[in-house]
């Protein structure tokens, strides 16, 4: 079961890692905005997921009692990280918010919903 | 909170920073004033420029009574902002105040009812400021921060037209500076890691460096030399001095007599005595291409002058020669050279600027630029020419005026020291010299005046010309002047300066003996 | 809470004094100005008291809500913190001036830049204060968001877009950095600075080099080290002046400082990571250079000097193996010298703009008899750049040049030389230009005279960094001895 419970902590890593790969591959490639807002979304899931996975403590060693043998138990998850990761949730959020009013204003004022790649006005 | 540094100012530390200061602090005041304040301007200016030649006048006399006056102020760690008067800085302050009081004269006069002149005698203040920081710098970092000063204050001076031709010669005059101020920071830092210490001694500081690694020691004077080479000129890098010359005519006094050539000069005296030490030099093996180099220059810079008809660009292109005059002397090691390379700093000053004064009198007075319509004007402006022509003598070389001592002393050094190449290039030289200027001389005195000129006068009262337009009637000049007074007497003064120093030559307080002085220490006798 | 008996907790209100000054510009929009001004001004005065205060007693320590660390959120003031706040302090007060009359006729942008630049003078002295890696990351946020916005605020085109463009780039950053916070806290089970520094030698390598490599990925995205400042120019040129002051001087300066920070007290310097890291800078310099040179607009020009100007700051990591202090030191002068110069270079521009209605420099028609005070700061602040004597840029430049020399290091010297001669051949163009009639006559509008003195004032003070060295050393223990305890050694060592 402990080896159930780390492949499923090297799993959920993987997973994260995956997500990160996907959104920075579509806010590279995709000039749709709302399209990039997307993939920003999906690379913080991504974070996210990696964080918590590695949460999983290793398991430790229980110290035995006087009568029970000395015994290897799964740990409680870090809720450090967990709380990290709350707030991170909280300000992606709020980036998307931000976000979203600025290419709103950009569609109304200059009709477009892509970023123009010259550098200069 | 306790600061890191001493804050008494020790007494003797109190002169040089007044020095600076007399010129600092009115330059920042004019900036501020309304253009039409021209009394509170000039009385600010000219007052300044005295009260610095009399705060240099009483620390000459203090240096010569054994005196020494220094002022310090960390900058970096292990090193601070020098200031050391000596001889040779006095005799460049001497020089440089002196000049400073003779070139406001002339630009106030030159200047009368021309746009932004509160903005040009600011920055005209803070030129001199930077200069006498060069003069008085005791280390090489002092040296390099009031030199690349000099570039920031000239700039706006060579600029002050605001033309496109002002803006195209600012741009390759920084170009030049600030490449050539690249050069001289590389060659600085290298140095100051490589010695410890940079502080300027007689006899030089790099001795046990030249033990250990000569190549890097050479690649460092190449630096040196080529960043202070370029505002002094040396070939290949003097291209922007001829351009500059589209600045007004006090200005070109300034930069060519005065401020940005000699502080190249200046440096490459420095460089060569007391950084490496003369002897040391020799023995790198560095002041042979030096000499070459100054040679090429003076030959060069006089055959270029030969082909301009601009009588600012000629004397342009003969600035470059003669100031080379001063680094020959330099690369040739030997006292009696050294002495004659030292001197031609204070000689040269004197007579350039009597010949650019004279340049603005005819373009201001008469309209004249060009060589071509100077016939006859002799006789329009006997004074002003009669100046020019002291000046040209002593530039040819014609004792008993300044300019001989120079040559003299420059051939004496050289067969002193065993070489006698020098002598074909200074016998060259002076042919070439007497080619561009006889000339003019004969154009201006012995001609007839061929170009009708426009006659503008400023500041005289309107004087109408002989009814037969041919002679210049000179019985009347007194009230009658044939330009302004402010335009007239600064070239005269300069130029019967240079006829006496040349006379006065071997007594006790002139730039001749100062020199002497000067070389004896450079040298070591056993 | 630590309190000082007979003063205050400069700590608390270095961070509290702006937010509660934003949020009352918030509620009062018509009196945004002066409220703005004097919460910029108590603000200024604070981070003054907290500078003594570290000077004379040393880090200054305060844990919000009386929690210690690891757990709670420890405040952290010492000698590299406090350099950069008073830089923040001294740009923030003067460009709070100038904005007070940049904004004075434009209502909406008025109500909204207090609130905005208040919060991100809070964002900034919290970034510069915090000391677990956590807490850098909603600091990191903070300032980002605030950053944007106040990028987006002239409301055109070019401005949304680039402020899209940056906040992006900042959430991108953000998340890389996070992403190593993540990988330090697995590998060391803190995310307090001090104590993971203590814990990393027994962490698994894998995930430590991983995690250097996420946070200064996302740092350096963020200070915009080429090739990553693609973001920089179209943000910092289309902003109104003052906002581009901010960013230019100052938030680029807060990821820096990160980066900083962690390099010396946790990462450590990698041999390789720090050549790249500086061959990185060399091309940012030559890059950055030669691109200011071909703009045609003059606050183009001044963003691209900022991402040459980014590059000298890298060429100190290689400097720094050989391991004494001087790169450190040279680097962090620069920064500070930078923050001045630069903030008062794009007020010089603002004003031009004033008084010509756009900022293609070549075709203002003769601002220097007209608008004297504006071009002798943006010369002034130019020498600065330029790295010429005497000015705070000319001695960071020094100390590199020096560090570079003695290790043998000509390359880089050679890099920051030329970086030099560049940056005055940009600037003169600019300067030359304005000596020149337009190719139309025009007879410029007013510009008020705060304007100018501010720009003047601050580029007269990265003049002045140049002659404060000796003055400023107790606050430059950058390095080995950082901590502030190796101070004595320190400086006895400079002699």
């Amino acid at each position: 079961m402990m080896d159930l419970l780390w492949t499923q902590a090297v799993f959920w890593a993987l997973v994260g890692i995956a997500l990160l790969v996907i959104g920075l591959y579509a806010l590279i490639v995709h000039a749709h905005l709302l399209r990039k807002v997307l993939a920003l979304n999906i690379m913080s899931s991504g974070v996210f997921v990696l964080f918590i996975a590695l949460a999983r403590r290793a398991p430790r060693e229980a110290a035995g009692g006087a009568d029970a043998p000395a015994q290897v138990v799964p740990a409680p998850p870090d809720p450090v990280p967990q709380a990290m990761v709350l707030t991170g949730i909280v300000v992606a959020v709020a980036a998307t918010g931000l976000l979203l009013a600025l290419i709103v204003r950009l569609r109304s004022v200059a009709g477009r919903t892509t970023l123009d790649n010259r550098a200069d006005d | 909170m306790i600061l890191p540094f001493d804050t008494r100012l020790p007494p003797d530390a109190l002169l040089p920073l007044l020095v600076l200061a007399s010129s600092l602090l009115p330059g920042l005041v004019i900036f501020f004033l309304a253009e039409q304040r021209v009394r509170l301007r000039t009385l600010l200016n000219l007052g300044g420029a005295s009260i610095k030649l009399g705060l240099v006048a009483w620390m000459l006399w203090g240096v010569y009574h054994g005196r020494s006056y220094a002022a310090r102020l960390p900058l970096v760690d292990g090193l601070d902002l020098a200031l050391e008067v000596g001889p040779l800085s006095l005799l460049f302050l001497i020089l440089s105040a002196g000049l400073w009081l003779v070139t406001t004269v002339y630009a106030v006069g030159y200047l009368e009812e021309s746009p932004n002149r509160s903005r040009f005698f600011g920055f005209f203040s803070l030129c001199v400021t930077a200069t006498v920081g060069v003069a008085m710098a005791g280390n090489l970092l002092t040296f390099l921060l009031f030199f690349e000063m000099l570039t920031l204050t000239t700039y706006p001076l060579v600029m002050h037209r605001g033309s496109e031709a002002a803006r195209r010669a600012g741009t390759v005059y920084l170009a030049h500076t600030m490449f050539a101020g690249a050069l001289l920071l590389a060659g600085t830092v290298w140095l100051y890691v490589l010695a410890g210490t940079l502080t300027f001694t007689p006899r030089g500081f790099v001795a046990d460096i030249a033990e250990t690694r000569p190549g890097t020691l050479t690649a460092i004077f190449a630096l040196l030399i080529g960043g202070v080479g370029v505002k002094a000129a040396l070939v290949p890098l003097h291209s922007w001095l001829p351009r500059a010359m589209v600045a007004p005519a006090p200005v070109s006094a300034l930069l060519h007599a005065v401020a940005v050539v000699k502080a190249g000069a200046f440096g490459v005296v420095l460089i060569v005595y007391d950084v490496f030490g003369v002897e040391q030099a020799a023995e790198l093996g560095v002041t042979g291409p030096l000499a070459l180099v100054a040679a090429v220059t003076i030959l060069y810079g006089s055959l270029r002058a030969l082909f301009q008809d601009d009588l600012k660009r000629r004397l342009a292109f003969s600035t470059v020669s003669q100031v080379s005059y001063i680094v020959l002397g330099v690369a040739i090691v030997g006292p009696l050279a050294s002495t004659g390379g030292i001197v031609h700093l204070v000689h040269q000053g004197i007579m350039k600027i009597t010949l650019f004064f004279c340049a603005g009198n005819l373009a201001e007075t008469l309209g004249i630029h060009k060589i071509s319509e100077m016939n006859g004007v002799g006789r329009r402006m006997p004074w002003t020419m009669g100046a020019f022509s002291v000046a040209a003598l002593g530039m040819i070389g014609v004792p008993p005026i300044a300019g001989f001592i120079t040559k003299w002393y420059l051939g004496l050094g050289a067969l002193e020291a065993g070489l006698h190449w020098p002598l074909y290039v200074l016998t060259a030289s002076s042919l070439l010299n007497a080619a561009y200027f006889l000339p003019i001389l004969h154009a201006a005195w012995l001609r007839e005046p061929t170009t009708p000129w426009a006659e503008s006068a400023p500041g005289a009262r309107p004087a109408a010309p002989a009814a037969d337009g041919t002679r210049w009637p000179l019985a009347g000049w007194w009230t009658r002047p044939e330009t302004g007074w402010l335009l007239l007497l600064p070239p005269l003064v300069t130029a019967a300066l240079s006829l006496l120093i040349g006379l006065l030559a071997s007594s006790p307080f002139s730039p001749l003996e100062w020199s002497l002085l000067i070389a004896e220490r450079e040298f070591q006798y056993p | 809470m630590r309190w000082d008996p007979g003063g205050l907790d400069w700590t608390l209100a270095v961070v509290f004094l702006p937010l509660a000054g934003a949020l009352l510009c918030f509620l009062v929009p018509r009196r945004a100005a002066p409220v703005g001004l004097g919460a910029a001004v108590l603000t200024a005065a604070a981070t003054f008291g907290l500078t003594l205060a570290v000077l004379a007693d040393g880090v200054q320590r305060t844990a919000l809500g009386g929690w210690a660390a690891p757990l709670g959120i420890l405040w952290r003031a010492d000698e590299l913190s406090v350099a950069l706040m008073a830089m923040t302090a001294t740009v923030g007060v003067a460009v709070s001036f100038y904005a007070g009359a940049y904004f004075r006729d434009e209502h909406t942008e008025r109500a909204f830049f207090w609130p905005l630049w208040l919060l991100l003078w809070m964002a900034l002295n919290a970034l510069f204060l915090s000391a677990d890696l956590f807490n850098l990351y909603v600091t990191l946020e903070l300032v980002g968001f605030a950053a944007a916005s106040l990028t987006a605020l002239g409301g055109n085109a070019a401005a949304l877009a680039g402020a899209v463009r940056y906040l992006m780039v900042s959430v991108l950053g953000s998340l890389s950095y996070l992403l190593g916070v993540a990988l330090v806290y697995h590998a060391c089970g803190t995310v307090d600075i001090t104590l993971a520094a203590t814990r990393m030698g027994d962490a698994p390598g894998a995930a430590m080099h991983a995690a250097t490599g996420a946070i200064i990925a996302g740092l350096l995205l963020k200070t915009a080290l080429f090739p990553l400042h693609f973001w920089l120019p179209p943000a910092h040129g289309s902003a109104p002046a003052p906002v581009s002051a901010l960013l230019s001087a100052l938030v680029i300066k807060a990821s820096f400082y990160l980066l900083l920070r962690l390099w010396l007290d946790m990462l450590g310097g990698g041999r390789w990571l720090a050549e790249l890291l500086g061959v990185l800078g060399a091309a940012a310099v030559i890059w950055g250079s030669l691109l200011a040179l071909r703009q045609t607009r003059l606050k183009l020009l001044i963003a691209y000097s900022t991402v040459a100007q980014v590059g000298y700051l890298f060429i100190a990591f290689p400097l720094s193996l050989a391991g004494n202090g001087a790169a450190w030191t040279g680097a962090l002068y620069l920064a500070l010298a930078h923050g001045l110069a630069k903030a008062a270079m794009f007020m010089s521009a603002g004003s031009l703009i004033r008084f010509g209605g756009h900022d293609r420099f070549a075709e203002l028609d003769r601002p220097v008899p007209r608008l004297p005070l504006t071009l002798t700061a943006f010369t002034l602040a130019g020498v600065s750049i330029m790295g010429l004597p005497p000015s705070g840029g000319f001695i960071g430049k020094w100390l590199l040049l020096e560090s570079a020399f003695r290790q043998g290091r000509y390359g880089l010297a050679a890099v920051v030389l030329l970086g030099g001669v560049l940056a005055a051949a940009y600037v003169f163009k600019v300067v030359g230009h304005a000596f020149t009639p337009g190719p139309r006559e025009h007879r410029g509008l007013r510009v008020p005279a705060v304007m100018e003195w501010s720009a003047l004032l601050l580029a007269v003070g990265a003049i002045l960094l140049g002659l404060g060295l000796p003055l400023l050393r107790p606050l430059l223990q950058v390095g080995p001895e950082s901590s502030g305890a190796g101070s004595a050694a320190a400086v006895g060592a400079w002699g």
